[in-house]
């Protein structure tokens, strides 16, 4: 029953915001609170239903659930055709379809209960602010947007919730639209994400010309055929394509530069969107692909490298950023990061699974960071905080376990998550993956440092707060406190689900999912015999002494990452110095300026800054192009017109002198000249002619009479 | 006396036919031309009375009623003329009538 009506999901929300849109203006923030979180907790147990209901249907095998509203593109009875790439047709088609399998009820799950606790904190954070209806309609729209994309059933559809995710990250970043920051990151945050999605679409039509269908379940069954080799270059490229898109929306190098600028929003909007669900869905959208990513090693191998390397840049600006704001974004970029590596080593789910227990801790700390920074009256810089262990206790305990998750302190979620992804990359390929290995327990010590140096630096150093401030410290209403409390709960337990073989657990996260999942590329060989070829054992499932050894090695990380922040920040006074700052000044300088990508970005993309007399960019291009269109085309206009100038002042030369002065001219100035004699006989006098008449008459008298 | 004979109309007729001809030779003003034409249309009107009574018959006077007729429409067109053309030009003097002369 509930499965069979699962559009009705984003459609909750999406009346949320069609009310508010319309009528939001008019209504009481009683009635807003009604209709938009009303939406949500409707739309949340729903998704609670149809799941359950689902895994009955499934009976465990993963067998997904396709729901058909309409046909919303193409002919219904496939007689629209398109022409795909070897010649033969196929029917262009693209469904208002839903798609539910172990996959997607993952995501339902937690973007509806992750987005419905950030709904009611918002209550009570944005209590106090203009445009109340405004962000409620448009956090539903948001909403609305990523059922959409997690629902979709083919790669248009998944479009649109992509693109209106987007359009909402937009709206909602450039919240405090009269501040010109805010809308400038909303900018830049719309415009980055632009060169991703152009890289999607690229990239999902490729696969549909090339593969002969919208639909993920035709398109996994087509790259599962085996009908395409390993390395396919079309399927290579259609899949490093998919992954700049997801490179723009899950903030990865180099796109990931509007996510920290992001932080121009409300601080809810950052937990729900920026930090739990839409920048996932770049994540979601890769391992939805995953039997094309599969058949393509070098796609592959770059997913790895960029997670990898996002993950410990990122963890590396985090070290010294002191708007805790922005610290929490930089983390965000660095476990994107992370969840990317462990696609790229081909261990899926322990990518989603790390987007799942992300989810929770994350926007648990934006949100305790929200009630922070609500108690401080607004100040989002950790150097004028500290000392507020006590003051604001529920935000303080709640975030503190989100700090133990997401450094990786056993049994919070975290631990298992990260854990599961550090062993996958040290087993699943081995050789120079182990790099990556480095790299990601390099993050995890890091993330350690960073995130304890936040809760130092905020709770329990003396207090570096003005009088002013200090004065009204508050703990943050019920209606904040209680969703910090569930997402504290979550994040201790999230990770269970993935409790590994290796500590006795069963791995039941894993399991579920497996049926979507393929774990080595099925190629055809020669003689139309279908075989196997395992690129690189896939998420192994043995237990060695090894992985025993990684285990302990991530929480000794996290362990020293505590001890480092413990014993710099612990006493950090009015006037602490960084201990970066005071070790390598050099170094300090390069995070602090976030590796001065920002200012590359303006001197090589936007051209906002010059390179001695030459600026590169888009504001470089432009000027080129002014300057070619000034001088070039308005200079070659402006010469044909001289040409045309200078040969019509000869042509009228000639007209004049030549073709009217001689030749029209000349025979009438022959003409007059010619007849001046005879006009001396017509001096128009009457009287004279009368007089000559007569005097004839008299003459011809005269003459007859004399003779 | 001698009884009126018709030399005597004739030497009338020529005074007034060369009074017309003087007029309309030497007079500027169009109005006075016309009114010397009427002068010689009139002496040829008196020669033709004339010669009808000399001759007994009717003959002469018939043409001098259409002469008569003839020099009425004749003053009445040409009047009307130079109306339209004072109308034009403010002027009736003979001398400056001379658009088409080029």
């Amino acid at each position: 029953m509930f499965l069979n009506h699962i559009y009705l999901i984003p459609l909750f929300p999406a009346f949320g915001a069609v009310m508010m849109f319309f009528f939001g203006k008019r209504l009481q923030k009683a009635t807003v609170n009604a209709v938009c979180v009303g939406a949500v907790v409707v739309a949340f147990v729903f998704a609670c239903f149809t799941v359950v209901e689902y895994t009955h249907f499934a009976h465990g095998t993963g067998h997904p659930f396709e729901k058909v509203v309409y046909t919303w593109l193409g002919s219904g009875d496939g007689h629209l055709n398109f022409v795909k790439r070897d010649g033969t047709s196929a029917a262009f088609n693209v469904d208002a379809g839903f798609l539910l399998d172990p996959l997607s009820s993952i995501w339902l799950l937690f973007v509806t209960g992750v987005g419905m606790l950030i709904h009611i904190y918002s209550t009570g954070y944005m209590a106090h602010e203009g445009g109340y209806y405004r962000f409620f309609g448009y956090l539903n729209l948001f909403m609305f947007a990523m059922l959409t994309l997690i629902l979709a059933n083919n790669y248009m559809m998944l479009f649109v919730g992509w693109e209106g995710v987007g359009l909402c990250s937009y709206l909602l970043i450039g919240f405090y639209f009269h501040r010109n920051s805010a809308s400038t990151a909303a900018n830049k945050a719309f415009i980055v994400n632009r060169i991703g999605d152009a890289g999607f679409i690229l990239g999902a039509l490729t696969l549909v010309w090339y593969l002969g269908s919208f639909r993920f379940i035709d398109i996994n069954a087509a790259a599962r055929s085996g009908h395409f080799a390993i390395g396919d270059p079309i399927l290579t490229a259609a899949a490093l394509l998919l992954f700049v898109g997801a490179c723009g929306k899950s903030a990865q190098l180099p796109l990931y530069v509007w996510l920290p600028d992001a932080m121009e929003g409300p601080t809810p909007v950052s937990a729900l969107i920026h930090a739990a669900t839409m920048v996932t869905a770049g994540v979601y959208m890769v391992a939805r692909s995953n039997a094309v990513f599969v058949l393509a090693p070098t796609a592959m191998k770059t997913v790895a490298i960029v997670g990898a390397l996002t993950a410990v840049f990122a963890a590396s600006i985090g070290l010294v950023q002191n708007d805790i704001k922005r610290v929490l974004a930089y983390s965000t970029v660095s476990q994107l990061g992370y969840m990317f590596l462990a696609l790229g080593v081909g261990a899926f789910a322990a990518g989603v699974f790390h987007v799942f227990t992300h989810a929770f801790f994350k926007a648990l700390l934006f949100l305790g960071s929200g009630s922070v920074i609500h108690a401080m009256s607004g100040e989002q810089d950790m150097r004028n905080m500290g000392g507020l262990q006590h003051r604001i206790p529920t935000t303080f305990k709640t975030m503190f376990i989100a700090t133990l998750a997401i450094a990786g302190i056993f049994p919070f979620a975290g631990f298992f998550s990260k854990d599961e992804i550090l062993w996958q990359t040290w087993s699943s390929e081995g050789g120079a993956y182990r790099i990556l290995w480095f790299i990601g327990y390099g993050t995890a010590l890091m993330t350690a440092f960073y995130m304890f140096r936040l809760m130092y630096l905020t709770f329990f150093s003396p207090s570096r707060m003005s009088h002013d401030v200090e004065h009204h410290v508050h703990e943050s209403p019920k209606s904040m406190t209680v969703p910090l409390v569930i997402l504290a709960i979550c994040s201790i337990g999230a990770g269970w689900l993935g409790w590994p073989h290796s500590l006795g657990g069963s791995d039941r996260f894993e399991k579920f999912l497996e049926p979507v999942f393929a774990r080595e590329a099925v190629v055809l060989v020669e003689e139309g015999k279908s075989a196997q070829l395992a690129a690189g054992e896939k998420e192994s499932e043995h237990t060695d002494n090894t992985e025993y050894v990684l285990m302990f090695l991530s929480l000794a990380a996290a362990g020293v990452g505590f001890a480092m922040a413990r014993r710099s920040y612990l006493k950090a006074g009015k006037d602490y110095v960084e201990p970066i700052e005071a070790k390598a000044p050099a170094l300090y300088t390069l995070l602090y300026n976030k590796w001065f990508v920002d200012e590359g970005y303006d001197y090589v993309f936007t051209g906002r800054r010059k390179i001695g007399d030459v600026r590169l960019g888009v504001m470089g291009a432009g000027e080129a192009s002014s300057w070619f269109d000034s001088k070039i085309i308005d200079g070659a206009v402006n010469d044909v017109g001289w040409i045309t100038r200078a040969v019509s002042t000869l042509s009228t030369w000639w007209d004049k002198w030549i073709i009217d002065g001689v030749c029209v001219n000349g025979p009438a100035i022959l003409a007059r000249m010619l007849s001046y004699p005879a006009r001396l006989f017509e001096w128009g006098l009457v009287q004279w002619y009368a007089l000559v008449m007569i005097a004839g008459l008299l003459g011809f008298g005269v003459y007859y009479v004399w003779k | 006396m001698a009884d009126i004979t018709t030399l005597h109309y004739l030497v009338v007729a020529a005074a007034l036919f060369v009074l017309g001809v003087i007029g309309v030779l030497t007079r500027r003003n169009v109005v006075i031309v016309l009114m010397s034409i009427e002068l010689i249309l009139n002496a040829v009107n008196l020669n033709l009375v004339a010669f009808s009574h000399m001759w007994g018959n009717l003959h002469g006077q018939m043409f001098t009623i259409f002469i008569v007729v003839d020099a009425a429409a004749e003053a009445a067109a040409g009047l009307g003329i130079l109306i339209a053309f004072f109308r034009n030009r403010e002027t009736i003097n003979v001398d400056e009538i001379d658009l088409l002369k080029w």
